[in-house]
């Protein structure tokens, strides 16, 4: 199991590490470079200046002798500055990534209270009024796209009702003291996660749904009933421990699908996470952030395709890694 | 029968309703059981044959309390199910078919064994584990392989584990759905023997439900055949082989594979066995048998006593 492990992070590196150049690459690819954007700003820039300014950041130079400057430097620790915040990356990387992570965390957990005693109970009475309310719902957050769920929940709650922030961090990055003061945090975070958990509650709801109905049918189910255990040992004891194997697996999977939602409802509620870093890096043409962004991106969908195989292999005894 | 019975059925009712789905103008009832009346003594082995579709797996099912029945009464010593489920539910115990899919993956062999002793909270944590321990070891297997998971284990280790989980709570019957259908020849006498052997030691009883009639030569007492959800034939295994008086167990015994015997002498049934969905009037049999007159599609034979032990449900029963 740990020699599996080890070996599936030596592999997630090499990844990284080809990810790195394919991302530098299409960077490069993109029209226009930090300069250009310079010289669209001030118009005293002259030609030359320019020219001058791209020989001095090496930016004439090819993509593949860029790349591997860029690597040596990274290979050493330094990932360069960011051109926007003038800072270097990985410090503004950081706060970024714990946003993210706050953001998803809070999203993650609510949609789990949410779908997996709502999937069940859909499970336990299928084809039931209640089972095809539950589908409908489900199918209507999967279907809803977040930036349009996202205006409409500014629209009602905080222009109409103002009962909620808009967006913004409300010092959600810098947390002040006591309970009222994380209350007041907390606010900014309530519509952000109330929109990433609508799209994928209900898409994990149907699969809870799925993955118990089909364990339910499963002859053991019949043994445990003739042991004579009751409803609620079935339920929890034989069916949910199997169905929770596949939702497991499908939670880790669906890291990066969370992620790149994030991206845009981070970036519809001005949320300082790592969405929109990269959104305004790309688009500000912050060569360094934007590749550190994305580098960390690729990492966390690998880190959590490999937290899916080891949970795998950990609840399903038939499963096991050499 | 004088005495009272330790597993009785009366008038045994069970309908399932069929798909249908949204749209459909009405539900199909599938007459899986249809007025069985049937008695297990103490102590003995009663084989319940018939051909695939025929509701002795749902009979053994609502026999094993995991299907309320649809009318009829289930009675155990005497009581009704209901009232007495408690007792009953440690009484009767259940083997399955599939040993593969009939143990849950996600529990050690221990595990299983031990449940049925938590639920009924029979003694404390190192009392079960001793009783887990044994009972491994009386159906053969060793107390080392308790921490394995079920996929670890053959097929035939797997039955002799389902065996030890229904002994957990010491029934006094055993309901054995095909119990080794699923197996190999070689393993499914050494199981076979092993539930001889159980019985001898502990005097089990077995509902044995099984197409298998070497299976049922081997451990049957009496022989209830079924057909289409009724009872058609009941009678001592010797008598039954020896001179079946129902049309129907006459094509079953003939049908049976035997060394020896050449292959045009079978006189195979003809057709399907009709839907339950839609049983035929009168006698289900009369569609596909040779002797059918005009009183068998219209009238159901009742089952009626025909000589020492045994019933018949025929107009035109064979000879003794």
């Amino acid at each position: 199991m740990i020699r599996y492990a080890a070996a599936r992070v030596v592999e997630s590196l090499v990844v990284i590490a080809l990810m790195s150049f394919a991302i530098y690459a299409l960077m490069a690819l993109m029209p226009g470079d930090p300069i250009d954007i310079m010289v669209q700003s001030d118009p005293d820039l002259t030609p030359a200046d320019a020219a001058r300014l791209k020989a001095l950041y090496g930016l004439d130079k090819p993509i593949a002798e860029r790349y591997g400057n860029w690597l040596a430097a990274a290979a050493a620790g330094d990932f360069g500055h960011s051109r926007i915040h003038h800072r270097p990356v990985l410090e503004i990387l950081g706060p970024r990534l714990v946003n993210t992570l706050v953001l998803m965390g809070a999203t993650l957990l609510i949609s789990l209270a949410i779908a997996v005693p709502v999937g069940v109970a859909s499970a336990l009475r299928p084809y039931s009024t209640a089972d095809y309310a539950i589908n409908f719902v489900a199918l209507a957050g999967i279907s809803a796209p977040p930036f349009w769920l996202a205006l409409l929940a500014i629209m009602l709650f905080s222009v109409n009702l103002g009962w909620l922030p808009a967006g913004g961090m409300g010092g959600l990055d810098e947390p002040r003291g006591g309970l009222a003061g994380l209350w007041e945090s907390a606010r900014y975070l309530i519509l952000p996660v109330a929109v990433l958990s609508a799209a994928s509650v209900g898409g994990l709801t149907r699969f809870v749904r799925a993955a118990t109905m089909e364990v339910m049918r499963q002859d053991y189910i019949r043994t445990a009933r003739a042991k004579g255990a009751r409803r609620g040992r079935i339920v929890f004891r034989h069916a949910l421990r199997n169905a929770m194997i596949p939702v497991v697996t499908i939670l880790a999977l669906s890291f990066g699908t969370l992620f790149s939602g994030a991206l845009i409802t981070e970036t519809m509620f001005g949320y300082l996470g790592m969405g929109k870093l990269i959104y305004d890096s790309i688009i500000g043409n912050d060569y360094n952030m934007a590749l550190i962004g994305l580098l960390f991106a690729t990492a966390l969908v690998l880190f959590g395709n490999l937290l899916a195989d080891l949970c795998y292999a950990w609840l399903d005894p038939r499963v096991s890694y050499r | 029968m004088t005495m009272t019975a330790l597993l009785e059925c009366r008038a045994l009712v069970k309908h399932f309703s069929a798909g249908g789905g949204l749209f459909a103008r009405q539900r199909a009832t599938v007459h899986a059981v249809n007025g069985v009346d049937l008695a297990l003594a103490e102590g003995e082995t009663l084989a319940l044959i018939g051909e695939s579709g025929c509701g002795k797996t749902t009979l053994g099912r609502v026999l094993g309390g995991l299907y309320p029945p649809t009318s009829g009464a289930v009675l155990f010593r005497g009581a009704p199910l209901e009232r007495a489920r408690a007792r009953a539910r440690r009484a009767i115990q259940m083997v399955f078919q599939d040993p593969f899919a009939a143990l849950d993956p996600r529990m050690t062999a221990g595990a299983i064994v031990e449940e049925p002793l938590r639920i009924h909270r029979a003694g404390g944590r190192r009392e079960r584990r001793g009783k887990v321990a044994a009972l491994m070891n009386a159906v053969g297997l060793s107390e080392a392989l308790l921490d394995r998971y079920p996929h670890e284990f053959s097929g035939g280790q797997r039955q002799r584990i389902g065996i030890a989980r229904a002994l957990a709570l010491e029934p006094d019957a055993i309901i054995a759905d095909e119990p080794v259908s699923a197996l190999d020849v070689s393993i499914q006498s050494q199981i076979l023997n092993l539930l001889r052997d159980l019985q001898d030691a502990r005097g089990l009883a077995y509902l044995f439900v099984t197409h298998d009639l070497a299976v049922v030569d081997f451990i049957a007492d009496r022989v209830a055949v079924m057909y289409l959800g009724r009872i058609v034939e009941l009678a001592p295994r010797a008598a039954l082989f020896a001179a079946p008086r129902h049309p129907y167990t006459r094509a079953l015994r003939a049908a049976a594979p035997e060394p020896g015997r050449r292959r045009a002498r079978r006189a195979a049934l003809r057709g399907e066995a009709p839907s339950p969905i839609a049983p035929p009037p009168g006698c289900a049999f009369h569609p596909r048998c040779p002797k059918a007159e005009d009183i068998c599609r219209r009238v159901a034979p009742p089952l009626v006593a025909a000589g020492p032990d045994r019933a018949v449900a025929c107009h035109r029963p064979e000879a003794p």
